[in-house]
């Protein structure tokens, strides 16, 4: 049962058209970045005092938490649950929720007005258990520790036996061998801690009971990320595969990604299940009678982000063609990450607003290019680490 | 010493209740400089009976004083066009006064700023602390702690915390201090309160405000609302509030009882009590992952792959 492929560097040439597209936006980003700390926030973005969070914390953060899921789902999987035939989908994951995790903080890092005090929260003397914000940061803080720690393995593999190299290739072997001797405590933790802080982002707005639309607003919004985090994270892998398939012109590993979307309706159903249930018990269900930006949001939000994907992935044709399971995740993901920025931007209506919050050109420019950013990390990565596996053979499992 | 002062205040409040003119100032022979810090059980607190201002705004002038603002002679506090539109206390203002006009009835006015709630979700939300409920009922606000995440705007129920987007290095949430710096340095009063010609604002314990606020109700229910704006509001807070009109048409925001932080910090506490979920949850998956391994199912050559070695048992649990 050794049959598994090696995960290898990628042999392609880096600087591809689309690359310097991707380094154009991060050049783009760069500036708006510098703009917003030479001059401040009020000259880089929309925010006032009634809003006082906008895209930067709505997708930069609470999304890109959510869509870096793929990491404790795949992770849970394959190790927790011992489906070893995905294993070949664990490194990608891990590597989309390293870079994520990393660049959330770097998007933290812009919103926040005092961002050089990032660290006080892991000062005993500041800690303060009862803020739901600090759970978040600490978990987050430890995962992103857990993700480097589980990610290791792939550095030391890169040089390991590396004849050249050999001082280097004795550390690493010797990293190796201690990290995954440990590995299943640091994989343990890694999915404790992402279903707190995963849960505990939604806790966040339970706090602002008044302020929040009352379609979104549930002492159980904690719950509901939970479950759209882990709905999210299977279909965020098989995005991620197949596009990555595609653009280093690979055959996609259907046979794989196929198995893993059987997963993906169950862990859908209950999040519907969840909302579903919440209108029901909170008799919110009145508010769809009105039409307003946030009734139609929600509508969207539900039929094409869950109920759609739920019904596509649920017929095995959808599951077998590439381009039907791409778009039934991508609207999963959709769904997501719109569920994101409604909770923090479209449900939440503060008293005394002069107006409506709609991002600026620099937010919008800067959150473009963290996600650009990410993407090239990922490419420049996998072009010299082992993260993918070749699969132009199909692989027996 | 403190708590007969405000006993002999709180019985002058009583005795003049009939025509509501009270001395916010209370008596000027207390020589002790600390003697207006929550000495005794309760915390402090301001009454504002809006029947009984003006609208001069000399708060809002005393205020930025006190706050080392840079505010306009005072004169210029006299100029009514800043009535045409709401305003809100902001990263330069502690305090605004609004005027509100209904047809017939007087006009009112209503001095606006952070109403140091008993259990300030703020402080609730903050993730390091940088705001605290003080003993003597002051929420206050430690710059140099913040991170500028600007939680606490979203906590607020009131929607009161400004922050300074235009400072780019040291940017600081702003709000009403409840005059805490200027009380710990021997000031008797708030400024806003010192200045107050009409004697509408009153400092003192927040039980005893509450007490004299009521007694003014029952002695005028002609005069006064049922409702003291602040006394339950989002858990009660320290700053309380007379009408004679419904707080709704003065620009109040209609706040439930319950303290927002309790919502959250209900939720917390359950999911981290004793950290016994998470340590269950962590046990439970070392189990399920004990459980379904298949030796035969580890592939050697695959780093990241946990080996288990025979310990795992006692290690997860
Ligand atoms: S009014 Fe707002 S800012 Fe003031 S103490 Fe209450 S929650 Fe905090
Ligand atoms: S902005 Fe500062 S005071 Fe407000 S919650 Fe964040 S760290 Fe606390
Ligand atoms: S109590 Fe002090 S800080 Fe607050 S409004 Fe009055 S003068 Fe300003």
């Amino acid at each position: 049962m050794t049959s598994h492929e090696h995960a290898a560097p990628v042999a392609r040439r880096l600087l591809t058209p689309g690359v310097l597209m991707l380094l154009a936006l991060v050049g783009a980003a760069m500036i708006f970045a510098i703009i917003r700390f030479a001059f401040g926030l009020s000259v880089a973005t929309n925010l006032d005092q009634q809003h006082p969070w906008g895209i930067w914390i709505a997708i930069d953060v609470a999304t890109g938490v959510a869509l870096a899921a793929g990491g404790f789902t795949s992770a849970a999987l394959v190790y927790v649950f011992n489906r070893n035939r995905f294993h070949s989908l664990v490194r990608p994951a891990l590597l989309t929720a390293m870079l994520g995790y990393t660049f959330v903080g770097m998007g933290l890092m812009a919103d926040l007005g005092r961002y050089y005090n990032i660290w006080h929260p892991a000062l005993p003397s500041m800690w303060q258990g009862n803020s739901v914000l600090f759970e978040v940061g600490m978990c987050v803080m430890c995962y992103l520790t857990v993700l480097y720690i589980e990610f290791l393995p792939l550095v030391c593999e890169r040089f390991i036996g590396d004849t050249g190299r050999p001082r280097l290739a004795r550390l690493c072997a010797r990293i190796d061998r201690v990290v995954r001797r440990t590995m299943f405590v640091f994989i343990l933790a890694g999915v404790v801690l992402s279903c707190l802080h995963q849960s505990s982002l939604g806790h966040l707005m339970v706090i602002a009971p008044t302020k929040m639309h009352a379609l979104w607003y549930t002492p159980l919004l904690g719950l509901l990320f939970l479950l759209s985090a882990a709905a999210v994270g299977f279909p965020m892998i098989i995005v991620e595969s197949l596009w990555s398939s595609w653009s280093f012109s690979r055959q996609p590993e259907m046979h794989l990604l196929r198995e893993l979307a059987r997963f993906i309706p169950p862990l859908l159903g209950v999040y519907l299940a969840f909302i579903i249930g919440n209108m029901a018990v909170r008799e919110t269900y009145g508010e769809l009678r009105t039409v307003s930006p946030q009734t139609v949001c929600f509508g969207i939000e539900v039929a094409a982000g869950v109920v759609l994907p739920l019904v596509m992935l649920l017929m095995d044709r959808v599951r077998r063609s590439p381009r039907l399971l791409l778009t039934a995740c991508l609207l999963i993901v959709f769904g997501v990450a719109f569920n994101r920025i409604n909770v923090f931007l479209v449900a939440y209506q503060p008293p005394f607003a002069e107006r409506a919050y709609f991002p600026s050109v620099g937010e919008i420019v800067v959150t473009t290019g963290l996600m650009a950013g990410l993407v090239l990390v990922y490419r420049v990565i996998v072009t010299y680490l082992p993260v993918l596996t070749p699969t132009s053979r199909s692989v027996a499992t | 010493m403190k708590s007969s002062a405000n006993r002999r205040w709180f019985l002058k409040s009583l005795a003049l209740a009939g025509a509501p003119v009270v001395c916010p100032t209370v008596e000027a022979d207390e020589t002790d400089g600390h003697e207006s810090g929550a000495t005794s059980s309760g915390t402090m607190g301001v009454l504002m009976d809006i029947t009984q201002c003006v609208g001069c705004r000399k708060c809002e002038y005393a205020c930025g004083q006190a706050a080392g603002f840079n505010v306009p002679p005072i004169e210029t506090f006299d100029d009514r066009a800043v009535f045409e539109n709401d305003r809100r206390p902001g990263p330069a203002s502690y305090t605004v006064v609004n005027r509100y006009a209904a047809g017939e009835s007087p006009e009112r006015f209503v001095k606006v700023n952070c109403l140091h709630c008993n259990e300030p979700a703020c402080a609730s939300a903050c993730l390091v602390g940088a705001l605290q409920k003080t003993a003597t009922g002051a929420v206050v606000y430690d710059p140099w702690k913040c991170m500028g995440c600007r939680y606490c705007m979203v906590a607020c129920p009131f929607q009161i915390p400004a922050y300074e987007y235009d400072n780019a290095f040291t940017p600081q949430v702003r709000k009403c201090t409840m005059c805490a710096d200027r009380i710990a340095n021997g000031a008797r009063v708030p400024a806003c309160v010192e200045i107050c010609p009409k004697e509408c604002l009153i400092y003192g314990r927040r039980d005893e405000l509450l007490a004299l606020a009521h007694d003014r109700i029952r002695q005028h229910p002609d005069r006064y609302v049922e409702h003291i704006y602040g006394e339950h509001e989002a858990g009660g807070a320290s700053w309380l509030y007379l009408s004679d009109r419904r707080f709704a048409d003065l620009g109040f925001v209609a706040v439930p009882a319950a303290a927002p932080s309790h919502l959250t910090e209900t939720l917390q506490h359950a999911v981290f009590k004793h950290w016994a979920p998470p340590a269950c949850l962590y046990g439970l998956l070392g189990a399920i992952m004990w459980l379904s391994r298949r030796p035969d199912d580890e592939p050697k050559t695959s780093p990241a792959v946990p080996t288990m070695p025979p310990r795992l048992k006692g290690a997860v649990s």
